[in-house]
């Protein structure tokens, strides 16, 4: 009886599963791209945008209908309502790679900032909990999604740490000023990545546990 | 809320077969209650055992306690016709009287002589107006109730119940026989009725369930398998066979 509805289930969860991936990958090369200052992997993930942002279209317009056709209910109808906000979540952490890419293509046309800032330590932080917070979807893992929302502290923490120690350079490191405003607003983007991150991994235990843990509320 | 009913270790068996299982159910008072679950769960044995409509079968045997205004119904010396003013009852299948459309309604505070016959016009009216038949009807109050379609039968015989003022209304399937829209004017009427009446229906149709229900209770081989608020039940029910059930995976 449940055929279609059920067929139509599963293309949506291999679509929201392609959108993870290609999210993913965006924000590997992104990262990549900025570490290895590499501006023909910063164009990739420039171009690639395109294709989430289709994806995201497909996908609203198959949850709208399922849930306009058949009035799904209980752990469907959770799966659903997640979706599309994951969906928004991926599209959104997707543009924070193009902009990571974009800032790329300007530090590149400068020399690296003498002082070390922990620029790799933030983006391995945050592209972690990406990582991590997508498995917990793919798996229907609530503890994992628990696990993750806890580091979004520390990538805050590393956030304001690469932003106090370029406010801390000599003015001669801060010249010329783009390069640092670059540097803060990458770590500004991977900051973002880790909230989406989190966002996602709210959604997976209402979806799995049907409890909403948003905005530190408590049963 | 104050509860209108509640079933206290509720047992029922049909000679050797037991259909209703330990049940233990409360039901809040001006509210919508629903009952689900698969052909033969027991919904409409529990249902029926409000207004004791299973004394009427034979070789049925009850156990346990069903409380309506703090007074056990199953109890010996349980006055039936007081009960079942009380509780109303409406069915799958319209089954108005073969009479007029006027005595269909006039027939209960006849027979209960509760009401003056000057009031018997305003009692009409109001029954009829109550179930948005008022308009169709009052030119033809004299016509035999059979003639309606069976919409408006079904709606007549929601009528009919409410000149002796029940508290508590009982509605087995009572849209599986209507279209549409005349099914969504019945939910509507449910929800003005229930200001004033508790209200539990048996229902097939689970987006009814989750339209008009404040509490859902999901059956299964006679046991209540879980009861909680509608809300809860249609987005997060905590019991498996509660999920698979209302997203069609079985039943």
């Amino acid at each position: 009886m449940h055929r279609h509805f059920d067929e139509a289930l599963k293309n949506l969860k291999e679509k929201i599963l392609r959108m993870s991936g290609l999210v993913e990958e965006i924000i590997g090369t992104a990262i990549k791209a900025l570490l290895e200052r590499n501006s023909e992997l910063a164009y990739k993930v420039i171009k690639s945008d395109d294709a989430i942002n289709m994806l995201e279209i497909e996908i609203d317009d198959l949850c709208m209908k399922l849930l306009a056709l058949y009035q799904p209910t209980a752990g469907d109808l959770r799966f659903i309502t997640s979706t599309m906000k994951i969906c928004n979540d991926l599209e959104r952490i997707a543009d924070l790679g193009v902009n990571i890419a974009q800032r790329t293509l300007d530090l590149l046309k400068v020399p690296p900032l003498k002082v070390k800032i922990d620029i790799p330590k933030m983006a391995t932080a945050s592209r972690e909990m990406l990582k991590d917070s997508l498995n917990a979807f793919v798996n229907k893992d609530s503890k994992l999604a628990y696990e993750v929302c806890k580091r979004d502290d520390e990538v805050d923490k590393l956030n304001h740490e690469i932003f106090m120690a370029v406010f801390q350079c000599t003015p001669e490191d801060q010249k010329p000023v783009e390069r640092v405003i670059d540097l803060i607003l990458v770590a500004k983007n991977l900051e973002r990545i880790a909230d989406h991150s989190t966002n996602i991994c709210e959604d997976v235990i209402y979806l799995v546990d049907g409890k909403v843990i948003k905005h530190h509320i408590t049963d | 809320m104050k509860t209108a009913v509640e079933t206290q270790d509720l047992n029922l068996f049909y000679g050797d077969f037991q259909a209703l299982k330990n049940i233990n159910l409360r039901v809040k008072e001006n509210s919508i209650t629903a009952l689900i679950g698969p052909s033969g769960c027991g919904k409409s044995t529990l249902l029926r055992t409000f207004n004791r409509m299973n004394d009427l079968i034979e070789g049925v045997r009850i156990e346990g306690r069903i409380v309506i205004e703090g007074e056990n119904i199953l109890a010996g010396g349980t006055d039936l016709v007081t009960l079942r003013k009380k509780v109303g009852m409406v069915f799958q299948r319209p089954n108005p009287f073969p009479l007029s459309i006027e005595e269909n309604i006039l027939f209960a505070p006849k027979i209960h002589k509760t009401a003056a016959k000057a009031d018997h016009e305003r009692i009409v009216e109001e029954s009829l107006k109550s179930v948005l038949l008022w308009d169709n009807l009052k030119d033809k109050l004299g016509k035999n109730a059979l003639n309606l379609t069976l919409e408006q039968q079904q709606r007549l015989c929601i009528a009919r119940l409410l000149p002796v003022k029940p508290e508590i209304l009982l509605m087995d399937e009572p849209c599986s026989a209507l279209d549409p829209i005349a099914t969504e004017r019945i939910e509507e009427l449910m929800r003005v009725l229930k200001e004033h009446y508790t209200i539990l229906i048996v229902t097939h149709n689970m987006q009814q369930a989750a339209r008009v229900s404040d509490d859902t209770g999901f059956m299964l081989l006679g046991e209540l398998i879980e009861f909680a608020s509608t809300g809860s039940i249609f987005t997060n029910p905590s019991d498996q066979r509660t999920n698979d059930y209302i997203t069609g995976r079985f039943g």
